[in-house]
């Protein structure tokens, strides 16, 4: 109970310094709409791109809402990088608070943002014509499908960030992983159009699993069974991915 | 009982053996200095203590608690107040006090309280809800220690309180530990690379040197263990090499050395030894322009005991 106490606080502390940043606010707000409107008029004129979906903007606003997710999972690291320079990590240290809380807390803010930032993708879709057919369950699933592929990538983004140390190595990794999971996904164009070797490999992308399954929600609002285990994939790989990062974490105390 | 306890606590990093057997007891209500230059060992022994870090070897109990068997209780049981503040500078005073409360399963209307109490204590009540970012050095400081004091401690680590601060908010810093001893019946290990305040701030004090303690007593005990008084003799017209001759004939007068104009000797006693002394420079037609005793310093016991000055062993051990 300690470890769920713990994070609480920590997410609170976390999100409340986030909210004294104006700029911050203010591109966390911009930026997925940037998205959303650049990728949307881009490929608006390619109608192979959307597979049976009615518009682009239809196909694209859940591939949207899931890829800031992910970029956002990726960076999560860095907050873990400044809270290890600023010594407030070996300060929680001598206490009894939870270590993997520490941790984990990390993760959670990240859900947390996804959360919010993909609400506000889908309002935006709504006034650009977007139909979500899977109703209020259909929004629930694209909201947990954003959280979750965030929080999968930030317990990674966490681990390096814990190994590394050093924000230089941790743009490159970051760097490394986004763009080439981004197009091994079907964020952009449906999985049809993929070459038959991408489309095998995007099996294998938890970025692909939180897209269709936000897909899913979206276009036809069915495939709940293919829905529900995307989800499940994603949960677990939330589970595997932190559980990782408390491990590194015990490298970084025993290098004290 | 003894507050604090190490006992043969080994440590190494790599090459370097941080720590190489350093064992000593803090008696409980007394502010003890770890006092060393920069490298000696000094944050080791704090963060084994602390549970930061395990030893390679040896053991350490702070309250009776085992640091590495039961450090869940050791945390209980005592405060820190790391070398580099950790505090969280985009959050207010109070923000991060409350937050280290609940850490500690502190809440409600009791946390709100120790809060305020420690705001007043640390002199930040006037700037407990603005952001940290815009505190001084000493104000920050101040809240670290603040932080450490949350839970009623038993026992307060204080890792170079000083370092970094400027010679003001030093002072303010040594009036506040004091205070703190008191007021909160505290047991406070703190480390300290300035000789001048282990002298000002310790009951008892242990040098530290590579790894290893090198003696340990009061303030005083270990100035007293270098037996005597600094005499320094200004000569008038010089002959300080014969002013040599004539001292070094007396009994107990040790080290005797010229320098310059000067000539000084270390005897057991300065109110004793000066008139003679005296008498048997006039005698030998050497005239004397001023005399001078001093108590020997934290700088002398350092040079005494480890054969190094202070200040070359500081410069090299933050190179």
């Amino acid at each position: 109970m300690r470890a769920a106490r713990d994070t609480l606080w920590m997410v609170i502390r976390q999100l409340r310094n986030l909210m004294r940043e104006p700029i911050w606010i203010a591109l966390l707000l911009i930026q997925p709409m940037v998205w959303l409107l650049l990728y949307g008029q881009l490929f608006s004129r390619v109608p192979s791109l959307r597979g049976g979906a009615r518009t682009y903007v239809q196909f694209l606003t859940p591939g949207i809402v899931v890829m800031n997710a992910f970029f956002g999972g990726t960076w999560s690291g860095m907050a873990m990088i400044t809270d290890l320079d600023r010594n407030v990590v070996s300060r929680f240290l001598a206490t009894p608070a939870s270590r993997f809380a520490i941790v984990f807390s990390q993760v959670v803010r990240g859900g947390v943002i996804a959360l919010i930032q993909a609400l506000i993708i889908l309002v935006v879709g709504l006034a650009l014509g977007v139909r979500v057919h899977g109703g209020a369950l259909g929004w629930l699933v694209v909201l947990a499908a954003a959280a979750l592929v965030c929080m999968a990538f930030a317990g990674i983004s966490t681990a390096i960030a814990l190994l590394v140390r050093k924000e230089a190595t941790m743009i490159a990794a970051a760097n490394f992983v986004a763009l080439p999971l981004m197009f091994l996904s079907s964020i952009l164009i449906t999985g049809r159009q993929m070459p038959a070797w991408m489309q095998s490999a995007a099996r294998f992308n938890p970025v692909d699993w939180g897209v269709r399954a936000a897909r899913y929600a979206v276009l036809t609002g069915g495939n709940w069974d293919r829905v529900g285990l995307y989800l499940a994939l994603l949960l677990g790989l939330v589970a595997v991915t932190s559980g990782f990062a408390t491990w590194t974490f015990r490298s970084y105390q025993r290098s004290l | 009982m003894d507050t604090i306890v190490a006992d043969e606590l080994r440590k190494r990093y790599g090459e370097i053996q941080a720590l190489d057997g350093v064992s000593f007891a803090v008696h409980e209500g007394e502010v003890f200095a770890l006092l060393g230059p920069n490298g000696a060992g000094k944050s080791t022994t704090v963060r084994v203590l602390t549970t930061l870090t395990k030893p390679d070897s040896g053991s350490a109990t702070v309250a009776g608690h085992d640091v590495v068997r039961h450090p869940n209780r050791a945390r209980l049981a005592l405060g820190y107040v790391p070398q580099e503040s950790g505090v969280d500078r985009e959050a207010t005073g109070r923000e991060n006090l409350m937050l280290q409360g609940r850490i500690y399963g502190m809440r409600g209307p009791e946390l709100k309280r120790r809060v305020d109490e420690l705001l007043q204590l640390v002199g930040l009540a006037d700037a407990a809800d603005r952001i940290v970012r815009g505190y001084s050095g000493g104000m920050k400081r101040r809240l670290d220690v603040g932080l450490g004091l949350v839970h009623r401690p038993t026992a307060l680590f204080l890792d170079e309180p000083t370092t970094g601060l400027d010679p003001e908010a030093r002072v303010a810093m040594w009036e506040e530990v004091q205070r703190l001893a008191a007021q909160e019946s505290l047991t406070i290990l703190l480390t300290t690379h300035y000789l001048e305040e282990a002298d000002q701030l310790a009951d008892r004090l242990a040098i530290v040197s590579r790894g290893r303690i090198i003696v340990e007593g009061t303030p005083e005990e270990l100035k007293r263990g270098l037996q005597g008084e600094l005499v320094t003799v200004e000569l008038q017209n010089g002959r300080a090499a014969d002013a040599v001759a004539v001292v070094e004939r007396f009994e107990g007068a040790r080290e005797t050395a010229a320098d310059g104009q000067h000539m000084r000797t270390r005897v057991p006693s300065g109110a004793q030894a000066i008139p003679t002394l005296l008498s048997a420079l006039e005698g030998a037609g050497i005239a004397v322009a001023s005399v001078a005793t001093s108590r020997p310093s934290l700088d002398d016991v350092y040079l005494h005991y480890t054969g190094r000055d202070f200040s070359a062993d500081d410069a090299e051990g933050q190179a």
